[in-house]
């Protein structure tokens, strides 16, 4: 199998006041033909390490190679090889979508033609518009147009949805498939657990400059110990249901809280709602309510760190 | 598997999008378009008429005598009328010396009632005008006194070439040329900068020095009309025509755009922030103002300093317009200049290349 990208004992430090170590030893190998995401919160290090692979930012220290080829040797051929789609990069209001994927495609040597890119990302109905007239999605379609310009064969994308709404993320979605269905790889980072298990491969959880879990999503949801998980919380609001004794459950595997929310990893619901019931009737406690729903990624990140992905992570140390 | 087989194509050629990209979203922007081409022009017109003609059109002389002695006041009166330009205003009121230090009027004589005591006469030392009127009140009583002097001739110089307007025309020329090349440039790099649009371009194969040179074709395409706009407004306004060679010209302020569009690249080369680069043009520019003989000649500095004035970009396509503009000067006289401004732009494109920061 052919590598697209190897990184081995990356780390990144910013010589601020106090000096920030973003990455602080990642090594991650992605073939060719993946879709990777690299998964966390924001701040984790995520754009750091992506912007060290697309050749943006020099890593402090460790080994990248792209496509084969290495950066500061090979610049210009990987520049040509791969996309990129920033975070927020802010294109020129008053340039039409085609203008401006006509400017990116003018790069390139090689590629597709400006309208072949917007077709793509089906923008054609936008190509006579400025871009400052786009929407928060149509705006991000058009970045990776110009991110396909060139026709590369690996992509990266640095949390394409992010503040788009459900619709313009399906859409993205699907442009992110038909690449990946072309044999191409793509490198993405998000903070959605969704879009990470809809689109990815394998994920990478990365948290604090560091890889805490590595694996194909359904792999680490595994990992948690059950695929499913029972949400349930009482009517008393104070009680003393130890998790030993919700641990007598059928095939629980985990027990977590989260404030007067208890939460069964369980291997099968059939059996564990039943003997959950009975538990509880027993020890005369009463649900307020209660769900089952398939585990995902974020109860994965929620287990490896005890924090939520949305919390606002202490990376400064 | 990556052959670049459409490089030479020009419909995708970098160099030429990128130019055309900065040309539509300069043009897609009336007001930028106002405030490069009709902001100038204004300027123009305000000093221009401002400084259209400048003879002493009036003298401001206040006279204030003893009230018993009306025919000593008369008489003088009447001997400062032998000078046209003289303007004579009876003073009785005690606010004088306000007048005369607000520039409400250019002199004051005082006229005593003792005809042996000498007149007395006020000036302003600090205003030009106070000492001329001065000057004219002096030779107009003399004349009075001796009326069968001999006259003299006066003549005045008149021609085109030497008047304040054809001396302020290039000048504004240069300083458009200046403003023009560094704001444009430095303002729209620290804006792509912030839109972090400049790492989003550093991101693909496109050539760094075909990035910052489109920044400085367009510049130089934006400068035609502008001055085209100028040349012609100072010639049929003001009949300021072009004594030199008109490609020697084009070439002098296509040498003068390109050196500050470098210079403007090098401001903005670090900058972070509309801020601190507007800082940093501020303090470039403004010494040039002063210095470089945009509204009165850089030589009333003192001589040991020329050799830095002489040296600026500024100072270098000032004179070099004036010469070709004014002198009709040849391409050898004015290449000391050339290379001044050649070396300001290529030293400071070389570098600004080295240090420039994307993102």
């Amino acid at each position: 199998m052919q590598t697209a990208i190897r990184c081995t004992a990356l780390t990144k430090r910013y010589n601020t006041r106090p000096p920030v170590e973003a990455v602080r030893g990642i090594d991650l190998e992605i073939a060719v033909g993946e879709c990777f995401g690299l998964l966390g919160p924001n701040g984790a290090g995520k754009t750091t390490t992506m912007e060290i692979l697309e050749g943006l930012l020099k890593a402090t220290s460790g080994e990248v190679e792209i496509l084969g080829l290495r950066w500061g040797r090979d610049d210009a051929e990987i520049r040509r090889r791969i996309g990129i789609s920033l975070q927020e990069t802010r294109l020129a209001d008053k340039l039409t979508v085609l203008e401006t994927v006509t400017l990116f495609r003018s790069f390139y040597p090689s590629g597709m033609t400006p309208m072949e890119a917007i077709e793509k990302v089906s923008l054609q109905e936008k190509a006579k518009s400025y871009v400052v007239r786009l929407s928060g999605g149509q705006r991000q379609r058009l970045s990776v147009a110009c991110a396909l310009a060139g026709d590369p064969e690996l992509l990266f994308l640095d949390e394409p949805t992010t503040g788009l709404d459900p619709q313009s993320r399906r859409q993205l979605w699907e442009i992110i498939e038909g690449f990946k269905a072309a044999g191409r790889t793509v490198f993405l980072t998000t903070h959605y657990m969704d879009e990470a298990e809809k689109l990815c491969d394998r994920v990478a959880v990365v948290d604090r400059g560091l890889v805490i879990a590595l694996g194909t999503p359904a792999a680490l949801i595994a990992s948690i110990g059950g695929e499913h998980l029972i949400d349930f919380s009482l009517l008393q609001k104070s009680h003393d249901l130890s998790d030993d004794r919700l641990r007598r459950v059928e095939t629980v595997e985990t027990v977590s809280r989260e404030a007067d929310r208890i939460s069964l990893a369980v291997r099968q619901p059939h059996l564990a709602l039943p003997s959950l019931v009975g538990l509880l009737a027993n020890d005369g406690y009463a649900l307020a309510d209660l769900t089952i729903r398939h585990a995902t990624l974020e109860d994965v990140f929620v287990r490896l760190t005890g924090r939520n992905l949305r919390d606002t992570p202490e990376t400064s140390a | 598997m990556t052959t670049p087989v459409e490089s030479s194509s020009g419909r995708y050629h970098p160099l030429l999008q990128l130019v055309l990209a900065r040309l539509r979203e300069f043009l897609r922007e009336p007001a930028a378009v106002f405030w490069v081409y009709g902001f100038p022009l204004l300027i123009a017109l305000a000093l221009g008429t401002a400084f259209r003609e400048r003879p002493l059109e009036r003298i401001k002389i206040d006279l204030r005598g003893a009230s018993d002695r009306p025919d000593r006041v008369e008489d003088l009166r009447a001997k400062l009328a032998g000078d046209p330009r003289v303007e004579v205003e009876l003073s009785t009121a005690d606010n004088w010396q306000k007048r005369l230090s607000a520039g409400k009027t250019d002199l004051v004589i005082l006229v005593p009632s003792d005809a042996t005591k000498p007149l007395e006469f006020w000036e302003e030392p600090n205003r030009p005008e106070s000492i001329l009127a001065r000057s004219a009140a002096e030779a107009a009583i003399l004349r009075g006194e001796y009326p069968d002097a001999k006259p003299i001739e006066r003549s005045s110089v008149d021609i085109q070439g030497s008047r304040y307007i054809d001396f302020l025309i290039p000048g504004l020329l240069g300083m458009n040329l200046m403003s023009g090349g560094l704001w444009g440039l430095g303002f729209v790099t620290v804006e792509m900068r912030t839109r972090k649009l400049l790492k989003r371009v550093l991101a693909t194969p496109m050539k760094r020095s075909d990035f910052l040179l489109s920044l400085m074709l367009s510049r130089l395409i934006f400068t035609l009309p502008e001055v085209t706009l100028l040349l012609t407004f100072g010639y049929y306004l003001f009949g300021v025509a072009i004594q030199g060679s008109l490609p020697l010209l084009l070439l002098v302020i296509a040498m003068g755009g390109a050196c500050f569009g470098g210079v403007g690249l090098l401001i903005a080369s670090r900058a972070k922030t509309v801020e601190t680069v507007s800082g940093l043009m501020n303090l470039v520019m403004l010494p040039m103002f002063v210095v470089s003989g945009i509204f009165f000649s850089s030589e009333r500095f003192p001589e040991a300093i020329q050799p830095v004035i002489q040296a600026l970009p500024l100072t270098a396509l000032n004179e070099a317009l004036r010469a070709v503009i004014l002198e009709g000067a040849g391409f050898a006289q004015i290449l000391p200049r050339l290379v001044v401004l050649a070396l300001w732009g290529g030293i400071s494109f070389a570098v600004a290349l080295k240090i420039f920061r994307w993102e």
